[in-house]
């Protein structure tokens, strides 16, 4: 016997990648070791997106690193990572693993993506996330991925070299985010990833000073989760590639108003820190059951139903 | 949600002449166990285990090993330290029948619970190891609560001669009780091997940035978060963690080996 929740169809289809539901894993959440990494698929996350990683072992900022304020978090990590060569055997074990991993690379020069990019394809990475947008790393992120012709140009260049899917994470710090989305649709790339943390501050009263030793940090979690649905609806309007919406998701809802407003799948970060590893599962649960009270059967008629 | 507090310095204690406690006023309720994210306003921000844990108070004790620290141990009464926390699990203490080991400022992460057991009345034992006299603390502590109090050092100069693995060797003959360790890891681990058949309780160290379980960067075993799960593991899961005893993540996630 069938009941009615094996019939909600909550698989997801990024251009060519298909997942079997539309939660993913944030990038520089749990995921710079195989174990942590299976750890969150075997919690329901559809699919994973590495740490960003880039050509050198990299320390990050020193502490503190971390800030807990009441409606999200506070961050400026610094971009740590063990370097590409180190972090093969975490690839090919994740493959081993069976688990479909997005693998996120930071650069600040054309040929670095490419360095970059190559040896991940040859780890075996089903895609690729191209991190133009970590809101505190100097020379890295959001400072390339403020300029739409340079993204332009790394993309183009990439699209040339790498067989496997491209998207590319955005911020919402810019002027002119439809620009930016316009530059990298034309570069061929499969998808837009939107939106990284958001640039800002806090300070101690007592101590009267930032509490992040790089003083600028990136928001994530509940707070930012509007600034996300607008980036999201705004780029949906202007391109035609997918789009995967992060920023703020705690709970099925969110993540059903970020398909609303565009998204083909979702990514959550700062939620696990809200709701526990199993947010994932926790989160599939809350979009059939919303699903069924609505009674929508297939996850993809909700994609950009904002719009209409 | 555990946002910031700013603690003032209000009681210094010098252990030995490598060891400091400072203790603070911290109302809320801490597990033997339990650890803080440490701020040290331009510095850094480390983590540091709960040593005492009294009414209106609570205290860390420290060696000076680095940049953190020495500013730490230089500190004065009045000045400022910010904390975060109580994070972490802490320990059981599920048996009568208790062995506390401990290396080190190890033995400042074990204080708590020993203090905890004492009350409860439990039947307890403490073996602790230092390098030599010179680098002892909370002997007198511990003394004043029981006689079973065992010291060694690796030069001679008081109690055992040798390690504490050794002396614990000695000292444990009984099949029935926990043993609750927390040391250099290269220690746990031997304790580990030695009494297999024990109940078993270590408390990990690895590096931390967030202290709450997303970052990603204290995580061994199968993905377990020492800053969240752990930084206590009981022998079922020390034994599924591979890296236990053997190697630990640096800053930038490389594996060091031991
Ligand atoms: C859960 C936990 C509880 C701890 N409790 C105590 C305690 O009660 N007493 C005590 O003396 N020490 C304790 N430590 C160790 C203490 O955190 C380090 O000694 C301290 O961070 C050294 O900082 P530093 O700048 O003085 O030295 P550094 O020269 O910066 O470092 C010296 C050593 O400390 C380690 N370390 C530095 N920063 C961190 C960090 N953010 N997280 C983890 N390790 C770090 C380094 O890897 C290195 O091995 C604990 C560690 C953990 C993880
Ligand atoms: C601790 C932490 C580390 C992060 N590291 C990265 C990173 O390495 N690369 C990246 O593209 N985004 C990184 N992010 C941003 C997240 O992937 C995500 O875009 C952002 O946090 C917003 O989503 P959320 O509110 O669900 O967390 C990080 C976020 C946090 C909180
Ligand atoms: S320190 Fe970030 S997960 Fe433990």
């Amino acid at each position: 016997m069938v009941f009615g929740g094996n019939l909600i169809d909550i698989s997801a289809k990024i251009g060519s990648i298909k997942i079997k539901n539309p939660t993913i894993l944030a990038s520089g959440i749990m995921d710079q070791d195989a174990e942590s990494i299976k750890r969150v698929f075997e919690n329901g996350a559809g699919s994973i997106v590495t740490k960003s990683i880039g050509l050198k072992p990299k320390k990050g900022y020193l502490n503190p690193t971390f800030v807990e304020l009441e409606h999200g978090i506070l961050n400026a990590m610094g971009l740590p990572n063990p370097g590409i060569n180190d972090f093969k055997q975490e690839i090919v074990k994740i493959k081993k693993y069976g688990i479909p991993v997005i693998g996120s690379i930071f650069g600040s020069t054309s040929k670095e993506f490419i360095d970059l990019a190559l040896k991940m394809q040859k780890f075996g990475v089903d895609a690729l996330e191209l991190n133009m947008s970590c809101p505190h790393a100097k020379g890295y992120g959001l400072e390339i991925g403020s300029d739409p012709d340079l993204v332009y140009n790394i993309i183009s260049n990439l699209k040339n070299t790498v067989k496997i899917p491209i998207f590319v994470k955005i911020s919402s710090n810019l002027t002119d985010i439809i620009k930016l989305a316009k530059a990298i649709e034309d570069s061929k790339a499969d998808g837009i990833v939107a939106i990284n943390s958001i640039k800002a501050m806090k300070i101690d009263l007592t101590i009267r000073k930032p509490i992040l030793s790089n003083k600028i940090g990136g928001y994530s979690g509940k707070a930012i989760k509007p600034i996300g649905i607008r980036c999201v609806y705004e780029i949906s309007e202007n391109v035609e590639i997918p789009i995967i919406g992060v920023g703020g998701i705690t709970n099925g809802k969110d993540a059903i108003e970020y398909i609303m407003a565009g998204a083909s799948a979702v990514q959550i970060g700062t939620g696990m820190y809200y709701r526990g590893i199993d947010i994932f599962n926790k989160i599939c649960i809350e979009i059939k059951d919303w699903m069924e009270n609505n009674n929508y059967k297939k996850l993809s008629d909700l994609i950009g139903v904002a719009h209409i | 949600m555990n946002s910031l507090k700013i603690k003032e310095i209000i009681k210094i204690k010098k252990e030995n002449q490598y060891v400091k406690t400072i203790f603070f006023k911290y109302d809320e309720n801490i597990k033997p166990g339990q650890f803080f994210m440490i701020w040290i306003p331009n510095v850094d921000e480390i983590p540091m285990s709960v040593s005492y844990i009294k009414r209106n108070i609570a205290a860390i004790t420290f060696r000076d090993v680095g940049d953190a620290t020495n500013k730490l141990f230089n500190f004065k009464i009045g000045d400022k330290i910010g904390i975060r926390g109580p994070y972490g699990n802490g320990f059981k203490l599920n048996r009568e029948k208790i062995i506390f080991i401990g290396g080190g400022t190890g033995i400042a992460t074990l204080a708590p619970a020993i203090e905890n057991a004492y009350k409860k009345k439990f039947n307890i034992k403490i073996i602790i190891g230092f390098k030599n006299k010179n680098e002892l603390f909370f002997d007198k502590r511990f003394g004043k609560l029981i006689n079973n109090l065992y010291i060694s050092t690796n030069d001679g100069s008081i109690g055992y001669h040798g390690n504490v693995t050794d002396l614990a060797k000695e000292i444990i003959k009984d099949e029935d009780c926990l043993i609750i360790t927390c040391g250099p890891e290269i220690m746990m681990k031997k304790l580990f091997e030695l009494f297999n058949t024990y109940q078993f309780q270590a408390s990990l160290e690895r590096y931390m940035k967030c202290a709450v379980g997303i970052c990603g960067q204290c995580c061994v075993g199968h993905g377990l978060r020492v800053c969240l799960e752990g930084p206590v593991f009981d022998a079922t899961m020390l034994k599924n963690i591979k890296d236990f005893g053997k190697y630990k993540r640096n800053e930038s996630g490389n594996i060091k080996y031991f």
